[in-house]
């Protein structure tokens, strides 16, 4: 069985670049949900309602607009992977304590300025989840990317499948498997690492706050 | 120099905040008083532009605050909450930092201005600087809250009930430092509070707010002398003292249920009586009820037999008081006594009660600090 390094390779940019756009793309729209109040409904229900679309439906239907290749593939992936992001963003923010957004806003800090010192990292361990999930499900479903012409480890499954030669599938799917599963281990201890040291910090102000009350 | 000219605010019907007109002079502790939803809180982000007003105006040195950019005026007032709101994501050093930073200072300047007020609240630089807020206790958390307020020299510092999630003792020490640190930096202070303790403790003038007017503005000797409204003294409650030393008699200050036998009481029963009771010394009364002299239980040991009448025991050499003597008469007899007690008599000579130094303790208390439940 001939380990294709080349497109294992291709996969992971493929994966990679689309991760990149959505990264951006899916923290612009969650801010967006959380300080515009009339655009929260329509951004979260818009990536909601492209999760529930058929990966295949909706490759195929971004093929016939922006054509064949990894462009479209892309395009796709970024669509799939903003729910997560883009929910988790938002979530991230708006449960914030209030009093650390009053603190930052009366000591002088534009909105802008709030958002960048405070809340995105406070937020991010709960958004670095998010990225996780869209990272993991973008490895599975780019496999469906050669069925428009796109690159990546879909393809020897693909034709593997056809010739009915199960080296050939092997030869794509267990990469396949082994990179969601690496991924999946790799970020969730990142991601524990995060959330731990985040609870630590709120948790301990919390409790302090609490047996203040209490004495 | 603040000023509040014909102030109002309303939050739907709730007018919150009803005409108000305020002068905070430079450099002045100035404390925003009164029960919950008198507006204090509103009138202290009003000053920061946290809160818009409906109407009137806000002078802070002389310009209208609302013709200068609400993050630019922020920048120049210091600002403490009571939930600390230090930044968990940031190091001492960085939260203390935060002002500055936004004013473009450089580094060293940020590093420089973190070292120096540090200092003086005596926490150690290379030990806190580099922790981050969940390290440190709440008091030393409100500390550096209280710092990071101060780090870009603002002149005025808003301060809206920043101790009033602190452990009394905590609370106590920060208020001295802020007190200290006031006088030493000569800054205007606005602090909201509902602690009459904490106000009378800290303010130069006390504002008294009630449904969203000024009730009363004072300093805290003359709002304790003659406070304007009943709600005022409702707040100040205890505190109010309305005891006049010098007219204090014996009477006020002694015990009045006292354990009285009458003589023909034989020893075992007052010694029983003595042990149910837990006291030492009995006082001694004839048939009308006068004071005879005590026995105390040595005396019974010493001389008592079964059977003896306690009359024939009394001993006279007992500190006795008029009730109607001064107390300072009666503190005196009280100090020279062997005893540690003065009996209290009527004129008739009936036990009027006993003088102890429990007694005297507990009604010094009462005098200075008014009724202790």
């Amino acid at each position: 069985m001939p380990v294709r390094f080349d497109l294992m390779i291709d996969h992971l940019t493929i994966v990679a670049v689309a991760t990149a756009f959505s990264v951006v793309i899916g923290i612009a729209l969650g801010v967006a949900a959380y300080w515009f109040k009339y655009l929260e409904r329509i951004i979260l229900g818009f990536s909601d309602t492209v999760q529930t679309i058929p990966s295949l439906a909706l490759l195929s239907l971004l093929m016939i607009v922006f054509g064949l290749g990894n462009k479209t593939l892309i395009i796709g992936l970024v669509l799939y992977a903003l729910l997560p992001i883009v929910r988790n963003t938002f979530t991230g923010i708006s449960g914030l304590a209030p009093h650390l957004r009053e603190a930052a806003k009366g000591m002088g800090m534009s909105k802008i300025q709030v958002l960048v010192k405070v809340e995105l990292p406070l937020a991010f361990p709960l958004i670095f989840s998010g990225i996780k999930i869209a990272v993991v499900t973008s490895l599975g479903i780019a496999v469906m990317g050669v069925l428009i012409g796109a690159g990546g480890l879909g393809y020897p499954i693909y034709r593997g499948i056809q010739t009915r030669n199960s080296a050939l599938i092997l030869s794509g799917a267990v990469p396949v498997v082994l990179l969601a599963l690496i991924f999946d281990y790799g970020m969730s201890k990142i991601e524990y690492m995060l959330t731990k040291r985040a609870k630590n910090k709120n948790e301990k102000e919390r409790t302090t706050c609490e047996t203040n009350l209490s004495a | 120099m603040i000023q509040f000219e014909n102030v109002c605010k309303r939050y739907g019907k709730a007018t919150v905040i009803d005409d108000l007109s305020l002068t905070v002079e430079e450099g002045q502790f100035v404390v925003l008083i009164g029960p919950s939803g008198c507006g204090k809180t509103t009138t202290l982000k009003m000053i920061n532009r946290l809160i818009e007003p409906d109407k009137g105006r806000i002078f802070v040195n002389g310009s209208d605050i609302t013709r200068v950019n609400a993050v630019a005026l922020r920048r120049t007032i210091g600002y403490v909450i009571q939930q600390i709101g230090l930044f968990p994501n940031m190091t001492v050093g960085q939260n203390i930092s935060v002002v500055p930073k936004l004013l473009r200072y450089t580094n060293a300047q940020c590093d420089e201005i973190t070292r120096s007020l540090l200092q003086l609240v005596d926490m150690d630089y290379d030990v806190y600087a580099h922790k981050y807020p969940s390290e440190l206790s709440g008091g030393q958390q409100q500390r550096i809250g209280v710092l990071r307020a101060l780090a870009a020299s603002p002149p005025i510092v808003l301060m809206d009930e920043p101790f009033g999630a602190l452990d009394p003792i905590t609370r106590e020490a920060l208020q001295e430092e802020i007190k200290k640190i006031q006088r030493k930096l000569k800054k205007t202070i606005i602090f909201v509070t509902h602690d009459m303790d904490e106000a009378l403790r800290l303010a130069d003038t006390i504002v008294f707010m009630n449904g969203g007017r000024v009730v009363q503005i004072a300093s805290p000797e003359e709002m304790l002398r003659n406070p304007k409204e009943d709600i005022i003294k409702n707040f100040m409650g205890k505190r109010i003292s309305k005891v006049d030393y010098n007219s204090l008699l014996a009477a006020d200050i002694m015990r009045a249920s006292v354990l009285k036998v009458h003589k023909t009481k034989l020893t075992l029963e007052c010694v029983d009586l003595m042990n149910r009771r837990q006291v030492n010394t009995l006082l001694v009364v004839d048939d009308d009820e006068r004071f005879l002299g005590i026995v105390t239980i040595d005396d019974i040991k010493k001389h008592g037999r079964a059977g003896k009448e306690i009359g024939d025991l009394v001993s006279t050499e007992t500190s006795v008081i008029g009730a109607g003597d001064s107390a300072k008469e009666a503190f005196e007899r009280l100090v020279d006594s062997r005893s540690g007690y003065v009996v209290v008599k009527h004129p008739n000579d009936t036990v009027a009660g006993l003088i102890t130094k429990t007694s005297m303790v507990k009604a010094m208390a009462e005098a200075m600090w008014g009724e202790q439940e």
